[in-house]
C-alpha cells in the first residue's frame, strides 16, 4: 500500500499474534508488509522482559496482528482514492 | 476481468461489498475471539483494513474448576487509527445494533 511512504518516521505501536505490543519509529516496509522498527521498546515491559536491550528490530509481516498508527499520520482522503483505484483493479 | 476503462460501481464480487461501507463504520469479527467497531478508510484484496475510532472488544471464557460455569469476560479498547492485517479478518459487516 501506497501509504505505508507517508508512515515512514512516524512512531508506530506493532501488535504481534502472540500478544506482545512493541512501540519504535517506523523505518521500512517491504512488499510483505515486514516491518522494520527503531528506537524499539516493548509496551508492557515487566511482562515481556526479553526485548528490553533491543532498540532496533525487523518483524516478519505474517506475525503482526495489528499496527496502531498515528492519527494524523495519513491524508484520509489520499487513503479512500488508493482504495477505490485498487478495488477496481483487482 | 474485461476492464472498459470506465468508472464501475456495479457490485460483482464479495469485494465490492466491502467497498460500499468505505468511510462508513463497520463492524469486523477477527481470530482468537476478537471484534473491532470502527470507520473504514481502507483495504486491499487481503482483506488488510485501516480504520479509524476503532473500539476493540476481547472475550475470554474462564471454566470455573468446582463448578464447570462458564463465566464469559470482555474488555474494551480504544484506538485512534489502526492497521488490522487481512489474515486475521473472519468477517465484515455493518455494525450491529445489541445494545
Amino acid at each position: 500500500m501506497d501509504a505505508t511512504e507517508e508512515l515512514v518516521g512516524k512512531e508506530v505501536t506493532v501488535e504481534l499474534k502472540n500478544d506482545l505490543a512493541i512501540r519504535g519509529t517506523l523505518h521500512s516496509v517491504d512488499q510483505y508488509l515486514n516491518i522494520k522498527l527503531e528506537n524499539t521498546r516493548v509496551v508492557d515491559q515487566v511482562k515481556y522482559p526479553h526485548m528490553l536491550s533491543v532498540r532496533n528490530c525487523f518483524i516478519r509481516g505474517s506475525v503482526v496482528r495489528y499496527v496502531q498508527l498515528p492519527p494524523d499520520g495519513v491524508d484520509i482522503e489520499i487513503l479512500h482514492d488508493a482504495t477505490r483505484r485498487e478495488a477496481r483493479g483487482s | 476481468m474485461a476492464s472498459t476503462g470506465e468508472e464501475d460501481s456495479a457490485v460483482k464480487e464479495p469485494l465490492d461489498l466491502i467497498r460500499l461501507s468505505l468511510d462508513e463504520r463497520i463492524y469486523v469479527k477477527l481470530r482468537a475471539d476478537r471484534e473491532l467497531r470502527g470507520k473504514l478508510h481502507a483495504y486491499d484484496q487481503h482483506l488488510n483494513m485501516i480504520l479509524g475510532d476503532v473500539e476493540e472488544v476481547t472475550t475470554t471464557v474462564e471454566i470455573d474448576d468446582e463448578t464447570y460455569e462458564e463465566i464469559v469476560r470482555t474488555s474494551k479498547r480504544q484506538i485512534p487509527f489502526l492497521f488490522v492485517r487481512g489474515d486475521g479478518v473472519i468477517l465484515v459487516s455493518p455494525p450491529l445494533r445489541t445494545s
